[in-house]
């Protein structure tokens, strides 16, 4: 599970109204080069929550000199852009979990898949 | 990359060992997958640095297609974990590196929290047969909230008046990109002949 996957995911357990960010607990991670495309990261900052990002970056242990805000005129700042595009695309967790801030629930994260399927009484 | 040569790689994509008859797991052939992708990626420019969602994406034939035609990213979301773990090996013997996968349930899952994060998504949805009807459209439900520009998608080509008037309802543009032959092969024990082809359209759906 890469940190832009993350970004986007949320969990759904039934009677939570905030299930966003999940904290991640890895206990294997991982950083795979990926070709760097300043185009898509920059096009990809927007959407981003910055916070969540970072957050999940600092905890893994590799935020990458990846500032706490977002620095203005991004688009045209290369040495920016590459520490995004490190934290975005290369880091990986490989094995731990994924838990929902408000309820606790623990979503296991196996061979980088993240696992968010409910019981029947969660949905 | 030529259509040819596309189409010898996604050759060697494994597909599912045992396929399960309740999820609808018929393999997209790499020949269909191929001309697909080319398509998109060459008469629409919707792959290249463009972050893509694969919906129902089984062993991955249109994810790692869409990787290997440049996508910034493609996550294939699937609820079945064999199938999961099948891709998760091909794309390390193909060394992709531009390709995540999600397990979960597209159907209970609100895509509502996805809106418009993607901005393109492809996939050749369970067509709803057997004990499922209903499903291809909850797939394009899903599918039409997550992508911010393009749908890409394979129905059964006699779904597609009912899949237009959808398409009209929801204010989605609607356009059959061509007609195909799908050749199911005799994959379960139900099927008597050894193989079969049904009709397929090929669509697309632009948000405006």
């Amino acid at each position: 599970m890469k940190l832009l996957t993350h970004n986007m995911l949320t969990s759904h357990v039934k009677g939570v109204t905030k299930g966003y960010p999940l904290l991640i607990k890895a206990t294997e991670v991982k950083v795979n080069e990926v070709e760097f495309n300043p185009e898509f990261v920059s096009r990809m900052i927007p959407k981003l929550e910055w916070s969540a990002l970072v957050q999940a970056a600092e905890g893994l242990g590799h935020l990458h000199e990846l500032p706490a805000e977002l620095t203005p005129d991004y688009e045209k700042n290369e040495e920016f852009l590459k520490k995004a595009h490190r934290v975005l695309l290369e880091v990986e967790v490989i094995e731990g979990c994924l838990q929902c801030p408000e309820s606790g629930r623990e979503f296991p994260i196996s061979r980088g898949i993240p696992n968010m399927l409910l019981n029947e009484d969660e949905v | 990359m030529k259509l040819k040569e596309l189409e010898s790689c996604l050759q060697q994509v494994d597909v599912f060992e045992e396929p399960k008859l309740l999820l609808e797991q018929y393999p997209t052939s790499p020949h269909i997958a191929a001309c697909m992708l080319y398509t998109i990626h060459n008469t629409f420019d919707d792959l290249e640095g463009k972050l893509v969602a694969d919906l129902g994406c089984g062993c991955g034939v249109l994810s790692i297609g869409a990787a290997m035609l440049d996508a910034g990213l493609c996550v294939g979301f699937d609820i079945d974990g064999d199938a999961l773990q099948i891709f998760s090996r091909n794309t390390e013997e193909f060394e992709i590196a531009n390709i995540d996968l999600v397990q979960c349930d597209l159907c209970s899952v609100d895509a509502d929290v996805y809106a418009q994060k993607f901005d393109t998504v492809i996939m050749n949805p369970p067509f709803g047969t057997k004990h499922n009807q209903g499903i291809d459209m909850k797939f394009l439900r899903a599918a039409l909230t997550m992508a911010n520009k393009s749908v890409y998608s394979l129905h059964k080509t006699s779904t597609r008046q009912h899949i237009q008037k959808k398409a009209n309802e929801w204010g989605v543009k609607m356009e059959v990109i061509a007609e195909l032959r799908y050749d199911l092969p005799a994959s379960y024990k139900f099927h008597k002949k050894k193989s079969v082809d049904i009709e397929v359209d090929f669509l697309q759906f632009s948000k405006t």
